[in-house]
């Protein structure tokens, strides 16, 4: 496989002060769908426009299929489909309108039909912009991205403030253009969407890549698939924790928010333990679940926070 | 590949294999262009204030200071003694001049010159002599109270000591109005030059689609380009519009090449067209592109001679005047609409213009930003 995307070393310093991105490598194949995961303000939308030429690093090196911003500029543009986080095309113009404005840059653009069905958009064509329901204005603007039929499509935050059922569509359309030999490299926030699309992602957390990998073997680093969450009643220390620890089949613990999480193998060895060493404290059982091991419990283990804290 | 698992994607032809068609060198600046124009079409406040404004406001002005026929000083004659003979006496002058005549008590009279209602308030002293009340710095009020003098005089007696006649002349081309429409063109000319290319690069950047644009192969030059071109479209209108208005209306006459004027029109659409991208280079929200907008065109509005002729100011701020851009526009507008005066001898207005309309283009350039 030939490699998509490169950069070594990236930097980003805003005004001499603020570090966006602090030394940032990565290495995105050909056909690969790669995921830059990371809470709100972790560097990914400044990363992706560094890749996509639109800023320029403090330091660090990009290349694009073999290409440097500073060499092929203009060539480079003719093969990558970019999708911005909150672009607000014009209102006043019909989705077709829109769509053949941004076929005219290219020199040989795909039809607009062509996109408006793969899209689907046919039925909207004719609509203002401003007509357009959030999904519609989302698959819109990334109709913008692949009406050039482009080698590489970055996404950034493309599925953000979507329905469910809207994300579903995009997912789809994303899976479709990967499946016809496109590479994709998307930033989101949210877990589901970079364990389902993505085949290889990097955790970003202030400005650095925290953890990479396909989505199964970073959930194989925390050592069990399952997660185990209870809560019992009195005061929980140090040396409880530990002794929940020592539970058979668990990886590892921690406490968050009142609740207590095990990572575990094998539930069926652990529960039964658990319900016993309960019992033998003389405690109550307050809250009882269990669920498959997420992207999610990586980030908490990794940084001790949320995805989703802001 | 990725761990999803749902259902089968939507599925989805391959599209790759036909390459639709191919672009020529000129086909992102043409769709450029359309979908401004569609964009301004679709806008009716744009519409609202490129076109109609301008008119209504021409409209308004040219009634409220036409040449009403027999313009009459409006004169109040305070009641009491004398008050019925000193009517009688202006009426029946033989000096030719007509006054509009109300008698009125001292209040009312003195009330209504106050509001400007009567331009001269005239009280008899009862034993045949007159008392003038005017305002010296109100020139109907001086011009009521000499032709009122003279009307009073003459029907008292005196004689004429020689003869004079006069000729008087309110023939099309020396009329307020016909100061104006020019003077209303350049401004029309300066506003959307500026708010057009201006407000729409701002809006343009704030929502973060300069920089969707500069994401692709667009050239960047066939942008600015396309911006400027649509404000050369819109130029002819606007000169169309005013023009007819003056004509049509108020019987303008037009005595240069209806070619020279829309030549203007275009360097003053160029001028300001690079004025607003110079004003617009930077700013990254709307608010503060607008206050900047009014701060460069708000001693343009005042002393450029827009709704009255800027000899008006002290001679030391002439030459202040005389290099604003807008001053240049409206004097060679109204040179070429009024006196048919050809372009070859406005090189002075032009070149004012040319270097305002480049040296802000050349610094535009520099400065912009596209994201």
């Amino acid at each position: 496989m030939t490699i998509a995307v490169q950069c070594r070393d990236l930097r980003k310093t805003y005004d001499g002060k603020v570090e966006a991105v602090r030394g940032l490598s990565l290495e995105i194949q050909t056909g690969e769908c790669f995921g830059l995961l990371g809470p709100n303000g972790a560097g990914k939308t400044t990363t992706i426009e560094i890749l996509e030429g639109l800023l320029q690093p403090t330091s660090g090196e990009v290349s694009i299929l073999g290409h440097t911003w500073r060499e092929n500029k203009r060539e480079l543009r003719e093969l990558l489909g970019i999708s911005l986080q909150e672009t607000r095309l014009s209102e006043k113009l019909s989705v077709r309108e829109t769509i053949e404005l941004f076929a005219s840059f290219y020199r040989e653009p795909r039809s607009s039909d062509e996109v408006l069905e793969q899209l689907q958009l046919t039925e909207k064509a004719d609509a203002w912009v401003g007509k357009l329901s959030g999904g519609q204005r989302q698959r819109l603007a990334v109709a913008t991205a692949l009406v050039c039929n482009p080698k590489i499509l970055f996404l950034d935050e493309p599925t953000t403030g979507l329905d469910p059922q809207s994300r579903r569509q995009l997912w789809d359309i994303i899976r479709a253009f990967q499946r016809d030999g496109g590479t994709v490299l998307l930033t989101t926030h949210y877990m589901d969407e970079a364990e389902r699309l993505c085949d290889r992602l990097a955790i970003i957390d202030h400005g650095q890549i925290i953890a990479e990998g396909s989505p199964g073997s970073l959930i194989n680093r925390l050592g069990g698939h399952h997660v185990v969450e209870f809560a019992v009643s009195g005061n929980s220390d140090g040396a409880a924790l530990e002794a929940w620890r020592s539970l058979p089949s668990v990886e590892s613990v921690r406490e968050d928010d009142g609740m207590l999480a095990l990572h575990v193998k094998e539930p069926h060895l652990t529960i039964p333990a658990l319900l016993a060493a309960v019992a033998m404290r003389g405690r109550e059982l307050q809250h009882l679940s269990t669920r498959q091991a997420s992207l999610e419990d990586v980030f908490v283990q990794l940084t001790g926070r949320h995805l989703r804290e802001e | 590949m990725s761990v999803a698992q749902e259902t089968p994607a939507a599925s989805v032809k391959s599209p790759r294999s036909q390459a639709a068609r191919r672009n020529g060198r000129w086909a992102g600046y043409t769709h450029l262009l359309m979908a401004r124009m569609r964009e301004l079409k679709r806008e009716p406040e744009v519409v609202f204030w490129v076109f109609v404004f301008p008119l209504l406001l021409a409209l308004g002005l040219g009634i409220a200071f036409r040449n009403k026929p027999g313009e009459a000083a409006s004169v109040a004659i305070v009641a009491g003694a004398g008050a019925p003979e000193t009517k009688a006496m202006l009426e029946g002058s033989p000096h030719h001049a007509t006054f509009k005549i109300d008698v009125q008590n001292e209040a009312t009279a003195q009330k209504g010159f106050r509001l400007g209602k009567y331009d001269l308030v005239i009280a008899p002293d009862g034993r045949g002599g007159f008392q003038y009340r005017y305002d010296p710095a109100r020139t109907e009020s001086v011009l009521a109270r000499a032709e009122v003098d003279d009307a009073l005089q003459a029907a008292a007696g005196r004689k004429d000591a020689v003869a004079t006649t006069a000729v008087t002349s309110s023939a099309p081309g020396s009329r307020y109005i016909d100061f104006l429409i020019p003077g209303l063109l350049g401004m029309n000319l300066m506003n959307s030059g500026m708010w057009g290319i201006g407000f729409a690069l701002v809006d343009m950047r704030q929502r973060k689609l300069l920089k969707r644009f500069v994401a692709t192969p667009m050239r960047r030059g066939d942008f600015l380009l396309a911006l400027l071109s649509s404000r050369l479209v819109l130029m002819i209108i606007e000169i169309a519009l005013l023009l007819s208005l003056g004509i049509f209306v108020f019987h303008m006459r037009v005595l240069g090449s209806l070619f020279s004027i829309v030549l203007l029109g275009a360097a003053g659409a160029v001028t300001f067209g690079g004025l607003g991208l110079l004003t617009a280079s930077r700013a990254q929200k709307i608010e503060s592109v607008s206050g900047l907008m009014n701060l460069v065109m708000m001693p343009m509005w005042i002393f450029s001679g827009v709704f009255f002729s800027y000899e008006r100011f002290p001679t030391m701020l002439q030459p202040f005047v005389k290099i604003l851009p807008l001053t240049a526009l409206n004097d060679a507008l109204r040179a070429s609409i009024l006196e048919g005066t050809p372009l070859t001898h406005q090189w002075p207005r032009l070149l004012v213009m040319l270097l305002w309309g480049g040296i802000s283009f050349a610094l535009a350039l520099r400065w912009f930003r596209w994201t």
